[in-house]
């Protein structure tokens, strides 16, 4: 028999170079930006500040910015999610077909999902360009409108172009995900129901529907996430802007730290999405253990 | 048998499809290869009546040009980055995952969730500490710098995707190479790391894209050519004000060729990985 010894020293010799690297990079600050929090720090008169408790947290939990930042991005989130997951199911039903050309469809739907976040965020700038952009001209030769527009000029218009730049590069990913579900299933259920003469829609709602629904769940979660962090598309299309239109919590945390350096400010709002992000993640892993018990 | 209209409904909505896929991409590259002058027409002008490379060839041939100079080193750091990064994330990931998923000790359940939650907690809750801190080691701006930070998402990941992977092994592999003689290093590396194979592959992809994807660290800890990368120079240029829109829509077109490569070759690993990172623990 083995000894329990070099058992132990493996697991120790595989583990701590991650935890090490992880959590000495991580846990440090992650401590230091909570101390920050109850502080009253602010680099413009460069003082290093008192401990004030929870001041800064009710402070910004009666700020109304932070409070519409946050709808904001629940409005980001939700949109988007909804968006990707009815498009992301139909697309993935019909990647499911045998139909000519859906092997070619295949190939190229996972496109816009690889293009880096920010070539995507400069892509869809130069496509909504109030002068030049080719959504203009598109709309305008459809005549579907009757004059250029600027896209990014008005805060809720330019939340919702932000949005359809998110769901383009999203939307294959769920797309993809919800396929390689549809192909575990078996077909002769199938079949069998449009032998009995069950149409699509009722096979859809009564067969297809419950069997990707731990899938849909997983993905939703996995989503809102990703979502709640949204930055970097904002940073390259809008800046948080027009007139905080597309200012989401992230990108106030960001603002309030590295413009304004209001560091505890900054790190309060970290703290704030830290804990939603944690409760998420806690959803996550009931969701995943759900699915698993499922 | 299926209906007319069913296949004429789905048909409509395949093109449909296609067309918002490519249609972006298309114009990126038109724009890329247009003149300055045309992509100011009004009305549009779809396909250009005369294209021009110029701007791949200055951004390749060491020329005066600032702009394709700086897209080109700062392609050079994002792909030394990116692919430190991969290396370092996979062996260090690699193994801890490997224990994660086979091996049964104390706290092992919650050293996964706390690696979980690393992974999802957003940069912007670490970054300042962070900051102050390689600002006193004087740190700041270079590739070193760019990838510990991008390590402390990429290792979490790896574990998390991995441990997936490893955990469909069967314990027999581990018994007869255990009976053959073999450490536990060597069954590692002789029989666990060839079976997972297809698995470690579509984690390196994920891995590289992620790192090649990264703005908020490079944004923040970089600010000159030494460590820029290629998603900080683009989002830079095109901020400015009359930029030259073609030149961008260039930097895009070659800083998503790798992903957009890698993303083809490899689509089969791509989406075994997809489904990895969302199922089991």
């Amino acid at each position: 028999m083995q000894s329990g010894l070099r058992h132990r020293w493996f697991i120790l010799f595989s583990i701590i170079p991650a935890l090490l690297f992880v959590f000495g990079i991580v846990l440090y600050p992650l401590v230091q930006t909570f101390i920050y929090s109850l502080k009253n720090m602010d680099l413009l008169s460069d003082h290093q500040g008192q401990f004030v408790g929870l001041n800064n947290y009710t402070h910004a939990l009666m700020d109304s910015d932070v409070w519409s930042s946050i709808g904001r991005t629940f409005y980001f989130s939700g949109v988007s999610i909804t968006l990707e997951m009815i498009l992301g199911l139909l697309i993935a039903l019909l990647l499911n077909e045998k139909l000519r050309g859906i092997a070619f469809l295949r190939s190229i739907i996972i496109l816009p999902w690889a293009v880096p976040t920010i070539v995507n965020a400069a892509m869809w700038k130069w496509i909504y360009h109030p002068e030049y952009g080719a959504l203009n001209g598109l709309l305008m030769q459809l005549h579907l409108i009757s004059e250029y527009r600027p896209w990014l000029s008005s805060p809720w218009l330019a939340m919702n172009m932000v949005i359809v730049a998110d769901v383009w590069k999203m939307t294959p990913f769920v797309a993809v995900f919800l396929l390689a579900a549809l192909q575990m299933n078996n077909k002769s259920i199938y079949e069998a129901a449009s032998i009995d003469g069950a149409s699509i829609i009722r096979r859809f709602f009564t067969l297809t529907l419950p069997f990707l629904k731990p899938t849909i769940l997983v993905l939703i979660v996995m989503r809102t996430m990703e979502a709640f962090k949204v930055f970097d598309l904002i940073y390259a299309l809008t800046q948080g802007g027009p007139s905080n239109g597309t200012m989401v919590i992230i990108y106030k945390a960001f603002i309030e730290t590295f413009s304004n350096l209001q560091y505890s400010n900054g790190a309060t709002l970290s703290y704030l999405i830290a804990i939603i992000i944690g409760i998420l993640t806690i959803v996550y892993v009931k969701v995943l253990k759900l699915e698993e018990g499922a | 048998m299926k209906s007319k209209s069913l296949s004429v409904v789905q048909c409509t909505f395949g093109i449909m499809v296609a067309f918002c896929t490519l249609a972006p991409f298309a114009w990126l590259f038109i724009s890329s290869i247009s003149y300055q002058v045309d992509l100011q027409e009004v009305p549009i002008r779809w396909l250009p009546h005369r294209i021009t490379f110029e701007r791949y060839i200055n951004i390749f041939t060491n020329s005066k040009n600032e702009i394709a100079y700086a897209f080109r080193i700062s392609m050079f750091n994002s792909l030394k980055v990116a692919a430190s990064v991969t290396l370092i994330a996979l062996v260090i990931g690699g193994l801890a995952a490997h224990v994660f998923a086979k091996f049964d000790f104390k706290f092992r359940q919650g050293f996964v969730y706390l690696f979980l939650f690393t992974y999802m907690i957003p940069s912007v809750v670490i970054v300042i500490p962070l900051y102050l801190f390689f600002q006193k080691l004087g740190m700041l701006d270079t590739k070193f710098t760019l990838t510990v930070l991008d390590l402390t998402f990429a290792i979490p990941f790896v574990i998390w995707i991995m441990q997936s992977y490893f955990r469909h092994l069967s314990k027999d592999f581990y018994e007869a190479s255990a009976l053959d003689g073999c450490s536990r290093l060597q069954t590692l590396w002789l029989v666990v790391v060839p079976i997972v194979r297809p698995g470690i592959l579509a984690t390196t992809i994920f891995v590289f894209l992620l790192s090649w994807d990264e703005f908020f660290f490079s944004l923040l800890f970089t600010s000159s050519l030494n460590a820029k990368s290629i998603s900080v120079a683009i989002s830079e240029f095109s901020g400015k004000h009359a930029v030259d829109f073609g030149m961008v829509a260039t930097g895009g077109i070659l800083a998503a060729l790798p992903p957009l490569l890698i993303a083809i070759i490899f689509q089969r690993f791509l989406v075994s990985g997809m489904t990895a990172g969302g199922v089991k623990e």
